[in-house]
């Protein structure tokens, strides 16, 4: 076969399976149960380095406190 | 010993530059030669005079200093972008503004793709870098990574759209639309991109917080997106190395398809998904609370990248291209659909339970006057991607309509609301010179807006009538020039349209300006001191 329909029969198949599978799999993954806290402390990342890069000094600490709704 | 490194490099780029101007083919060539040549020997000099001063220690902040220098150009870039568009428009209404003096260089053909790359490319393409930089380090909590190689991408960028404005003036396209310059403005634009991308992700694998932040989701797939697009789309081979023809790899249909793939997609990740970054970071911070869903956003970004990929053949309806090609745009564009209105509804809603600032704060407005857009260009789109509604629309102003709705209204304001939000966070001040000026300027947008796009839709669906009209015995009804004579008045109110939006970027430029220079500063948090 030439390197179009080789190409083509994989698109039309395990690629088309592989990137619904994949899509599917995200949305699944963001609507887990459970994640919700997760997804409320990556929402306020804008809302905490405004002025400089963490330091040193405020390691992790500051990236894990308060969660603004 | 770098800085000898780049001495050697500049002189040797200076040298070779000035033999391609000598040997140079043809006139454009020669010009952009000379134009690198200039850069290359001014660099030169600078590196020389500075090889050997004492090196500053490394700094810790963020790096704001070439986000403010992507704020000017922002500005800059707007102001040429939005009065080329409305020069040329004025050109469509009264011909004999393509003056006989300048025929070959100022007439419409010319200065059409001028505008197009400079709102798209010089005023889209410095915002989104610069809000980049700035959103990538404020949301991984780090330092911008590669250093001085921030600057290079600016500069160089704007060494890009000098090289291909200067281009389109004099001639030298590869008739691509969005994709005009030729084939050696297209390699310095991968450099760029190339170190764009290695400087965005090293901050991100530099960054402090666990999560990778959506916004920079969204400005990571328009990086890579367009450095793909890029590439494929500009797949030529120069008919000499001193020249600045070149032969385009794909042909025919093939050379459509892959050209509208990447039109289609420079839409979708150059003017949407880098916007949504924008508007990921820009609308919660102007609105002081987090997104509304962030698990909708998630969504929204991979329905968004998924869905986009497909829509290109939507522009090639009822050509040579296959059915099969055109009926897979067209559906994909109507799926689109669902993640663009999720998105808009995502931004919309962050303002839920604070709806009240819409009456105070103008910069807001901006904010969700652009959202707005987006949803209502992202609902048009999709119904004019359907064939029998292309059958009308296609080839007509209503297309125009459309793109301008999507870029005035979405893209430029957006833009406009990040650039008030950042400028007096950039240059440290304590607020904006004037608000009352914010409300000016969002006013006279948004009626320019308004003029610009009721009058395409009205002429655009006029003229489609117009085109399709037959009489009883088969025959057209118009002729062309009969079409061209009938839109005379929406040409006359786009064109006003488009002059109310550029004074609205002026007005922004001088507001901007008198915030860097007389606006109060910002005072240092004050010490809780202890009661006496």
């Amino acid at each position: 076969m030439d390197t179009y329909s080789v190409m083509r029969e994989f698109a039309d198949s395990w690629m088309l399976l592989f990137l619904t599978l994949f899509f599917v799999g995200v949305i699944v993954w963001a609507l887990r149960p459970g994640s919700t806290s997760v997804h409320r402390d990556s929402a306020n990342i804008p809302f905490r380095h405004d002025d400089k890069p963490a330091g040193a000094e405020d390691d992790g600490a500051t990236c894990r406190k308060e969660a603004r709704t | 010993m770098w800085d000898y490194v780049k001495i050697a490099l500049y002189g040797v780029v200076a040298v070779c530059a000035a033999i391609a101007a000598s040997y140079a083919r043809d006139f454009p060539y020669q010009v952009h030669a000379v134009i690198v040549m200039l850069v290359a020997a001014a660099m030169f000099l600078m590196t020389v005079r500075r090889t050997g001063d004492p090196k500053p220690a490394p700094e810790t902040g963020y790096m704001d200093d070439v986000v403010r220098a992507g704020v000017i150009a922002t500005c800059f870039w707007g102001v040429v972008g939005f009065a080329a568009g409305t020069f040329i428009a004025s050109q469509l209404a009264f011909p004999w503004l393509n003056f006989d003096w300048a025929q070959g260089y100022l007439n419409f053909g010319r200065l059409r793709p001028l505008h197009t790359s400079a709102v798209i490319f010089a005023f889209g393409g410095n915002a989104l870098i610069a809000t980049s930089f700035y959103v990538v380090q404020r949301t991984s909590a780090a330092r911008l990574w590669g250093g001085n190689a921030a600057w290079f991408v600016f500069w160089g960028y704007q060494l890009f759209i000098v090289l291909a404005a200067t281009g389109y003036v004099l001639g030298a396209t590869q008739s691509k639309e969005y994709a005009e310059p030729e084939w050696y403005v297209d390699w310095w634009l991968t450099i760029i991109w190339v170190v764009y991308l290695m400087i965005f992700m090293g901050t991100i694998f530099r960054r402090k917080e666990p999560h990778i932040y959506v916004a920079n989701w969204f400005y990571l797939s328009f990086i890579v997106t367009v450095a793909m697009l890029h590439i494929v789309n500009n797949l030529s081979i120069p008919v000499s190395l001193f020249g600045s023809k070149s032969v385009q790899v794909f042909a025919g249909v093939q050379d459509a398809m892959t050209q509208w793939w990447y039109g289609h997609n420079a839409v979708g990740f150059f003017l949407t998904a880098g916007f949504l970054g924008m508007m990921y970071y820009f609308v919660p911070k102007q609105a002081e609370r987090p997104v509304y869903s962030y698990k909708l956003s998630i969504i929204h970004f991979w329905a968004l990248i998924f869905l986009y990929i497909w829509a290109g053949p939507h522009h090639l309806h009822y050509t040579a291209l296959p059915d099969w090609a055109s009926t897979l745009g067209m559906v994909f564009s109507i799926m689109l659909w669902m993640p663009s209105w999720g998105g808009m509804i995502n931004g919309l809603m962050t303002l839920s339970g604070a709806w009240d600032k819409l009456r105070t704060d103008p910069i807001i407005r901006m904010m969700v006057v652009a959202v707005g857009f987006y949803g209502m260009s992202t609902f048009e789109g999709p119904m004019m991607s359907i064939k029998a509604v292309n059958s009308l629309s296609h080839y007509t102003d209503w297309t125009i309509g459309h793109v301008h709705s999507g870029a005035l209204g979405w893209n430029g304001m957006i833009t406009f609301g990040a650039l008030y939000f950042l400028a007096p966070r950039l240059w440290n001040k304590e607020r904006l010179y004037s608000l009352a000026m914010v409300s000016w300027h969002f006013w006279l947008a948004t009626i320019g807006i308004v003029l610009y796009a009721a009058s395409m839709w009205v002429s655009g669906i006029m003229e489609g009538l117009m085109w399709r009209e037959v009489d009883a015995q088969g025959f057209l009804v118009n002729s062309f020039a009969d079409t061209v004579d009938a839109k005379f008045p929406m040409y006359v109110v786009r064109a006003t349209g488009g002059a109310l939006y550029v004074l609205g970027g002026l007005i922004m430029c001088y507001n901007i300006w008198k915030t860097a220079t007389s606006a109060p500063a910002k005072q240092a948090a004050p010490i809780a001191a202890p009661a006496e």
